[in-house]
């Protein structure tokens, strides 16, 4: 009983770490330039789509796939942010999630346009075999995920708290317009901040589509599960969405194991709920 | 003088929606006015929520799938008629959308809309698992047309295009009465005033969460209203009625109809339910192209189609009246 | 006393905003809140109006304390206030932002709403005529049809304060109401202050400007740092070495 609770904690942290990819992407969008990307999920999808396209029917290997599943969904973040994006720095948020949300229903539709009628996976580059470590057992797969989100996300930290671009970075996350003023461009800062959050619902897109299937309409579950995240941690709050992710993850593969494994979604659902109503401000965060 | 010809436009319009099935008696047109009638009711309380109040939610559909599954069992268990299932419908969403709002309505903006879409899911999840209840993915097919049954008395069987035209029409003006009573009063200048500068407002005397509550509840019995008449209607309710789909189509209407005016609704439903099919758009391509209108009307023209003829309306006194 | 703060205290991360401050305001009086900046001025008005609440201390109005509510209904008990940053009801017009301004005025039920009863036609009329009052009072009816958001800066602080009136106060809180204006324009709107308080109504005011404050303050609470350190009348505090210190520093002190 015991191994099989470590085990789902286990697949739950490496699923939830999946997870804090995309609800850090989607903090950062936040915090830094207040817009509650909608279009999220739908940039996770892609991800995913670019990853199968490549590796399925371009052949591609599946690590030059990552890669450029990733640059092409930053680059799309990025002309996004500069085309439309900017149009709208002064308007209010509602505006904003409207034109997010257009965008998420113009890339999920189209995306449907092209794609048949099943859900398709990603072929993994590894073998599918299991290897135990003492109680655990994991596929390479999943130790790989596991690996890359920890990768990423410490490189992430490192690039915000140590070099210029992360410097700039903070500074207009804390005070747009004194960082304005000692010249830092604040357009080119949201279009890179917006790339990167991109860029993270990319990976998470891949990663998951390579452990799970691929179909146009997993942005939105995922989308949810990323603000819920978000939410729990507080909005803007970097810590906050790393463990409100692997919560997220665990609790999640918790219920499917112990519970019921069609209403895992809804425990996850649930939770922030309740969390909500306890501390309205999320786990983490402050009077926003 | 603008008080008249707003009396006139009105009274010719009611008198107008009145004839057009009898004029034009071509069942699938009546079809698609019942469509658009349908979304009205829905995409009217969104407009109260969002274009009044200034609150965005996406879990509209929550309340539509309450009303729809509501009448539904209700007829198909019980074989409840319609006044009772309309009753009931009304009754419930607004007892579940009071209690979800006292709970969640303190939050503030971005968190209460993606709390409301959870809330949606949520019930979607319910309804495709909660087999013994929902009939899960299979819905539940054969809900009778409306039916008002007083024995003794009378029996009324609405089963044409024609006559769900009419009830709809009904429950259509009522709702837009309502609405626009509300928006013209003390209530409807509060809300604005919430939309306008929350904080402002709040220095006034003018509650929040309050008035939140009280529109939130409003529209979703609204929603409600619509999803009882859908089940009626379309006789099947599935666990497709609370797809985020759904929602996305109304905010598109409520945007490009003009958010925060009576028309807009009346307009965007129309304009999104007959011009598709007017344009012969194949239902796939629908999808995308609402996207980029919801983009370039919420970026270019966020105050809608309403806006738009108001601005030509006053330009076109300008010229008359210099 | 009217309104009276006891002990209220605020810290914010670990900067004491407002420190153990009592101070009172009698029915009637204009009280002016002075001090540089960041002695917690606009804090202390948001302490007493709702939007922040103290981690120490009281406030009291008319007896019953009203520490802890929230904004709105510290409005419903006569309290109103004006912010620093300007803030109005953008898309909405002049007049129709006086008349929202009037939410407190009329009351309207259900019945009135959906039947247009008789009553509901006299408080909508009612709400209009108050507000012509107003505009005409502070000089902008001819900018009834404006929208708030086109005004000049000058015209949109009026406005503020239009719409600060229309909400029937019993006590004013106006925060910086002459912030930016020239010297005209300040001229012109302390003369509505004092006209207002000839209505009755009694004003707490937090303002920069020293002409402005001496002249038409009755009592005069001096801040810094959070913390008050003179009150009384304005002849005595322009004299005062603590306050002439906090603002000119104390190299700057002569006999």
């Amino acid at each position: 009983m015991a191994s099989e609770i470590i085990q789902q904690i286990i697949n739950g942290l490496i699923i939830g770490a999946t997870y804090s990819l995309m609800a850090v992407g989607l903090t950062m969008i936040f915090g830094m330039m207040d817009i509650i990307n909608f279009a999220h999920g739908e940039i996770y999808m892609l991800g995913a789509v670019f990853a199968y396209y490549f590796t399925s029917l371009l052949g591609l290997n599946y690590f030059e796939s990552l890669a450029f599943s990733i640059i092409l969904v930053m680059a799309f973040g990025f002309i996004f942010d500069q085309l439309v994006l900017r149009k709208l720095r002064n308007e209010p948020t509602l505006i904003t999630i409207l034109v997010t949300i257009g965008l998420s229903i113009f890339l999920q539709s189209t995306v449907m346009l092209f794609w048949g009628p099943s859900p398709q996976g990603i072929p993994s580059p590894f073998p599918q075999k299991t290897i135990q470590f003492g109680p655990i057992f994991l596929t390479p797969l999943k130790i790989f995920m596991a690996v890359i989100t920890v990768v990423v996300i410490i490189g992430l930290h490192l690039m915000i708290q140590k070099t210029m671009l992360g410097k700039t970075m903070r500074a207009v996350f804390q005070e747009k317009e004194a960082a304005a003023i000692v010249g830092i461009n604040i357009n080119r800062v949201y279009a890179i901040n917006f790339a990167l959050g991109s860029g993270l619902a990319g990976l998470a897109g891949v990663l998951l589509g390579t452990l799970f299937v691929v179909y146009p309409n997993m942005g939105l579950i995922a989308v949810v599960k990323a603000f819920l995240i978000v939410i729990m941690g507080g909005m803007g709050n970097f810590l906050g969405a790393i463990f409100g992710g692997l919560i997220l993850g665990v609790v999640e593969s918790m219920a499917a194991g112990f519970i019921s494994s069609s209403y895992k979604d809804l425990f996850g659902l649930l939770l922030v709920m309740l969390i909500l109503i306890i501390r309205p401000y999320g786990l983490f965060g402050k009077k926003y | 003088m603008r008080k008249e010809i707003r009396t006139i436009s009105v009274f010719s319009l009611v008198i107008m929606a009145i004839l057009v099935p009898l004029i034009i008696p071509d069942e699938y047109f009546i079809h698609l006015l019942i469509n658009a009638g349908l979304f009205y009711m829905l995409v009217a309380g969104l407009n109260l929520l969002v274009g009044y109040l200034g609150k965005l939610t996406l879990g509209h559909t929550a309340f539509l799938g309450i009303g729809a599954y509501t009448a539904a069992l209700l007829n198909l268990k019980l074989g409840a008629t319609f006044p009772i299932t309309l009753t009931a419908s009304i009754l419930i969403s607004f007892v579940i959308s009071l209690l979800f709002g006292l709970i969640v309505l303190r939050l503030r903006g971005p968190y209460f809309v993606i709390v409301s879409l959870c809330f949606a899911e949520m019930l979607a999840i319910v309804a495709i698992n909660w087999i013994s209840l929902t009939n899960g993915p299979m819905g539940l097919p054969g809900v009778e047309p409306p039916k008002f049954y007083f024995p003794g008395l009378f029996e009324i069987y609405l089963d044409t295009k024609i006559s769900f035209y009419y009830l709809i029409f009904i429950l259509i003006v009522f709702i837009t009465y309502i609405i626009s009573r509300l928006v013209h009063s003390t209530v409807g200048r509060a809300i604005i005033s919430l939309r306008e500068n929350e904080n402002l407002a709040e220095s006034i005397g003018v509650s929040a969460f309050r008035y939140g509550l009280i529109i939130f509840v409003i529209a979703s019995v609204f929603a409600g209203v619509a999803g009882c008449f859908y089940a009626h209607y379309v006789s099947y309710v599935n666990p497709e009625i609370f797809s985020f789909s759904y929602m996305c189509t109304m905010l598109v209407m409520l945007v490009t109809g003009g958010k925060g005016t009576i028309i807009g609704p009346f307009l965007g439903c129309i304009i999104f339910t007959v011009l598709p099919e007017a344009l012969r758009v194949a239902k796939a391509y629908r999808d995308p192209i609402f996207g980029i209108i919801l983009i370039i009307v919420a970026i270019f023209f966020s105050q809608g189609m309403a806006g738009l003829f108001g601005k030509l309306w006053a330009r076109l006194k300008e010229r008359k009246f210099p | 006393m009217y309104l009276q703060v006891e002990n209220l205290s605020i810290a914010f991360g670990g900067l004491q905003a407002v420190d153990d401050l009592s101070f009172h305001v009698n029915q009637g009086e204009i009280v002016s809140l002075i001090g540089p900046n960041g002695a917690g001025k606009t804090t202390t008005f948001n302490l007493i109006t709702g939007f922040l609440n103290p981690d120490k201390g009281r406030v009291l109005f008319k007896g019953k304390e009203i520490s802890r509510l929230t904004p709105n209904k510290i409005a419903q008990y006569g309290i109103i206030r004006t912010f620093q940053k300007t803030n109005l009801f953008p898309g909405v017009s002049v007049i129709d932002s006086v008349v929202m301004g009037g939410y407190r005025q009329v009351k309207e039920s259900w019945i009135d709403i959906l039947f247009k009863t008789r009553s509901f036609h006299a408080a909508e009329r009612v709400l209009q005529e108050k507000a012509k009052a107003i505009l005409n009072f502070l000089g902008l009816e001819k900018k009834g049809e404006y929208l708030g958001k086109n005004l000049s800066y000058g015209e949109q602080r009026l406005l503020e304060i239009a719409i600060a009136l229309a909400a029937d106060p019993e006590l004013l809180l106006l925060d910086e109401p002459v912030a930016g204006m020239n010297p005209s324009e300040s001229e012109k709107v302390m003369g509505i202050i004092a006209e207002i308080r000839k209505k009755g109504i009694t004003i707490l005011l937090v303002e920069h400007n020293m002409d402005v404050v001496m002249n038409i303050s009755d009592r005069i609470v001096v801040l810094d740092h959070g913390k008050k350190i003179a009150e009384g009348l304005p002849s005595k505090v322009q004299e005062n070495p603590l306050v002439l210190e906090a603002y000119l520093g104390k190299g700057f002190i002569h006999a």
